[in-house]
């Protein structure tokens, strides 16, 4: 009995292993007849897109979209880099402002302007040759738990100073610049507010102040986060959209968020996200017909509800989640992006002798 | 001979070629070589550290993994008791378990709000624990596997010339088992030793591996010619571990091994049973509980008991492309993991088959230098050989780059050591005249390892294919290479899930994490069964 039933478990797994090899063919007799061509998409794994807007995708360009997932965002770029020669792919999203100079530089993206990109904040346009144009934004800042504060008859911060007071002693999680993109992007931040002479002393004193790091967001978010988890800090680095994200991703949407945000008084970083045609690519219009596809409402649009950041065009509409529970601020804090190509390593390493010694 | 073949071929292509186009990448600059990097290496004081802590961290954990397995190994090898297949089972769950979520299961089990009433928080502690979790299995089976064939007679002939427990234990049963603890040790060991995820989440920031730096040198900074430079390092420390490793085994005792033990028995006095308990006891506290803990939180909602979770799993509440149904990621997962199993099962017998042929027919001295080659996957970091495959094998007819195949090939890669060190101890022990008396009577190379090298190593190539399994099932190190969204995995769809903030998405990626446990347990299952049946022919 138990033997014939090993062997029929066995036979399950040996049909999924067939039946995966089994799935392309299939794929290929939905599809439509004629032989369209395939655009590949080489992008970070954070990278997302409803059903419905890929086939409206699809049917812009006359083609197949092929989307390649790469790693975080630092190494996807670095791929795109490497395979140079022979590029993986044809189109590239998702180049932020911290690694803009470094794609600049490696020259691997042709100058195209694409359709709608008038519709593009003036703000967000940092490359004026058009080789990246502007996709998405989210802004990296304080979220904290609107509850622990409420409950402790506490006042939440409201800039990055208040940090420090005493009373918000062992409150607060961040990530480690070296290791996580959101960590880097609030490091920039205090750069930016506090100058490059005087940010190392504000994380002095933030150090004296029992801040606590953790090399990934994830970490941080999941592991200290009153609010997320079991955590025992009720502030931690994430994004302003995070709270929309909360009541997004509740059993139960409730009216209001769990979290709030502190993106004021230049206490938020603005990453913004570029896509660019790859250099080296054999379908250069469709990959122009993608570009234009990308600032389009359609898809600039559905931006907001699958990667929960802003559409870099000012003509889409957000979701009404976004209007009730995600924040924007008119003065984020900017860093000029050759600046942080050249200074990047220096303030890394100066903020890890500062904070992890 | 020919076995010998099919590693070298498999290796060549996807290690070696990989690995040599990025090193020159990363080395030569306008056809000259450049090492002008040196100086940022040599001149840091945080690289030594960094280099340091790499193995003091290793060694120290390596060495808690022996202490805690080797009583465990010791009952697993001599009693038979109920429940023993399950507990064995349990044991190795761990193994395929990302590390983010290890720590979200030790946050429950030792974190502030910890049940237990008591609160571990120090990184080190946190990392040596994960170690001993992730690699208690390993020395566990490897170990009592082999001790398992220990012939009864000889510990029981030392007993009777009047030695006592202990001197028979230190004098008779430990040198018999040192192949099988050296090679434990050493796979735990360098395990650990490219230790990763484990050390970036649980160890925080005050703490880095050559690994964890290669990943920041490469993925973030791309600093190319420096990343390159350590993983040299790490290939060169692996090389020369695996060297002293080699030259400590080849004098090991040689003896017959029984091909199925019938040796086991049940725990009858008081001392055996308390001792059987207590082995089920700690591997409860080791293993069980913090996999305890990731169930009981993707069951509970708001204090209750719930489904949801598991319900939200099979809805795409975003219409997201990337949408992963549990049940493509259960199959493509065990798609992998079942093809990863073959390949490094063939190119690991092979290689076995390949060592133990030169040793005994031309020198022992081939082991030293195939030996610590075929170890070098397991050290090697997964984001260089990821660049170097994008580098390399970009051409056709190897155009794999994002080929399907390449997943379980890199999963494979990483399992095949595995494999190796599991089932040389159990080859090494057969005599040779053995399978020499076999071929003079007429036997072929093909069914001389039918008939006696196969029945013999069995038990131990059992463990072996239940690690490349389970590493592939984990993917350990292999989400470096180009994922392909259309054949999600369950590794893959947990990260997605931790990806977002949202109470939905953690519970999720609690819920999943637990059909992985179950998938995992379910596999090893199925292994075990498939030697059973198949041991009755041998």
């Amino acid at each position: 009995m138990k033997q014939k039933f090993a062997a029929l478990v066995l036979g399950g797994i040996f049909l999924c292993l067939t039946g995966c090899s089994s799935d392309a063919p299939e794929k290929e007799k939905t599809a439509p007849a004629e032989d369209l061509p395939t655009l590949t998409i080489m992008t970070h794994d954070s990278f997302s897109l409803s059903k419905e807007v890929l086939a409206a995708f699809e049917k812009a360009i006359n083609a197949r979209v092929k989307i390649l997932k790469s790693g975080d965002a630092g190494e996807a770029l670095n791929k795109a880099i490497l395979s140079k020669n022979n590029p993986l792919a044809d189109v590239f999203y998702g180049v932020d402002n911290t690694f803009l100079s470094r794609a600049v530089k490696a020259d691997i993206f042709v100058p195209y302007a694409p359709k709608g990109i008038e519709q593009v904040e003036v703000g967000l346009k940092l490359d004026p040759e058009n080789r990246l144009i502007p996709m998405d934004y989210g802004d990296v800042c304080l979220n904290y738990d609107i509850k622990w504060f409420k409950d402790k008859n506490m006042i939440p911060p409201a800039m990055l100073e208040d940090l420090l007071k005493p009373a918000y002693k062992g409150l607060v999680v961040v990530e480690n610049p070296a290791t996580s993109s959101p960590g880097l992007a609030f490091l920039l931040a205090t750069v930016s507010r506090f100058g490059e002479q005087g940010y190392l002393e504000f994380w002095e004193k933030l150090v004296a102040n029992e801040v606590l790091v953790k090399n990934g967001w994830k970490e941080a978010y999941w592991g200290e986060f009153s609010a997320a988890s079991q955590g025992s800090r009720p502030i931690v680095v994430s994004y302003a959209s995070s709270p929309a994200a909360e009541v997004f991703f509740a059993e139960v949407k409730p009216e209001q968020a769990p979290t709030d945000v502190v993106i004021e008084n230049g206490a938020a970083f603005r990453q913004v996200e570029f896509a660019g045609i790859i250099k080296g690519t054999k379908q250069i219009k469709i990959a122009q017909k993608a570009m234009d596809f990308m600032l389009s409402n359609t898809f600039q649009e559905d931006i907001p509800l699958q990667m929960f950041v802003f559409p870099a065009s000012k003509t889409a509409n957000l979701p009404d989640l976004f209007k009730a529970h995600a924040r924007i601020t008119q003065e984020p804090a900017r860093l000029d992006p050759e600046l942080i190509n050249t200074q990047r390593e220096a303030w890394i390493r100066q903020w890890t002798d500062t904070v992890l010694q | 001979m020919m076995a010998g073949l099919v590693p070298a071929v498999f290796f060549l292509l996807f290690y070696f070629y990989p690995l040599a186009g990025i090193f020159i990448k990363s080395f030569v600059v306008e056809g000259r070589i450049d090492l002008s990097f040196l100086d940022q290496i040599f001149l840091s004081r945080r690289i030594g550290k960094i280099i340091w802590f790499t193995f003091w961290q290793a060694g120290v954990s390596t060495l808690l993994t022996l202490v805690a397995a080797l009583p465990c190994a010791f009952v697993f090898s001599h009693y038979r008791f109920r429940g023993k297949q399950f507990v064995k089972t349990l044991a190795s769950i761990p193994f395929v378990l990302p590390a983010v979520v290890v720590a979200a299961a030790f946050q429950a089990c030792f974190g502030r709000t910890s049940f237990l009433g008591f609160t571990i928080d120090h990184p080190l502690a946190l990392i040596f624990m994960a170690h001993v979790f992730y690699n208690f299995s390993v020395m566990l089976r490897i170990i009592s596997g082999f001790w398992a064939t220990l012939q009864g007679r000889i510990v029981e002939a030392a007993a009777m010339l009047g030695a006592g427990p202990f001197q028979v234990f230190f004098h008779v049963t430990l040198p018999l088992l040192k192949p099988a603890v050296w090679a434990a040790c050493s796979l735990v060991f360098i395990f650990c030793f490219s230790s990763f995820g484990i050390i970036l989440i649980l160890g925080g920031p005050s703490y880095s591996t050559i690994e964890a730096e290669i990943y920041r040198q490469a993925a973030h900074m791309f600093n190319l010619p420096v990343a390159s430079f350590l993983s040299l390092i790490q290939i060169f420390f692996t090389l020369l571990l695996m060297g002293i490793y080699t030259r400590f085994t080849r004098h090991a005792t040689r003896f017959v091994p029984d091909g199925e033990n019938h040796n086991l028995k049940r725990p009858e006095t008081w001392w055996e049973k308390s001792m059987v308990m207590a082995v089920i006891l700690f591997v409860f506290l080791l293993c069980v509980l913090p996999l305890l803990a990731l169930v009981i939180k993707s069951l509970s909602h708001g204090g209750q008991l719930s489904f949801v979770f598991y319900r939200a799993l099979f809805q795409n509440v975003s219409d997201s492309v990337f949408y992963i149904p549990p049940f493509h990621a259960i199959k493509y997962s065990l798609a992998f993991a079942g093809t990863a199993l073959v390949i490094a099962v063939i190119t690991g017998v092979c290689a076995a088959l390949f060592i133990r042929y030169c040793e005994t027919r031309f020198h022992k001295g081939w082991s030293s230098l195939f030996d610590p080659i075929f170890m070098l996957p397991l050290s090697t970091s997964a984001v260089t050989l990821g660049f170097g495959i994008i580098i390399t094998l970009d051409k056709p007819p190897l155009n794999l780059r994002t080929s399907i195949f390449l997943i379980p090939i890199a999963h494979a890669l990483v399992g095949f050591p595995f494999v190796v060190r599991a089932i040389l101890p159990a080859l090494r022990s057969i005599p040779e005249q053995m399978p020499d008396a076999a071929a003079m009577l007429g036997g072929s190379p093909l069914q001389i390892f039918r008939h006696i090298d196969l029945p013999l190593m069995s038990r131990a190539l059992v463990a072996g294919a239940i690690f490349a399994f389970t590493i592939s099932l984990g993917e350990f190190g292999a989400t470096i290479f180009t994922a392909r969204p259309e054949t999600p995995t369950i590794p893959v769809a947990i990260y997605r899930f931790l990806g977002q903030p949202g109470a939905m998405n953690y519970g999720q990626a609690m819920a999943i994490s637990t059909l992985l446990m179950a998938v995992t347990a379910l596999g090893y299952v199925l292994i075990e069964n498939f030697r059973k049946e198949n041991s009755e022919g041998f």
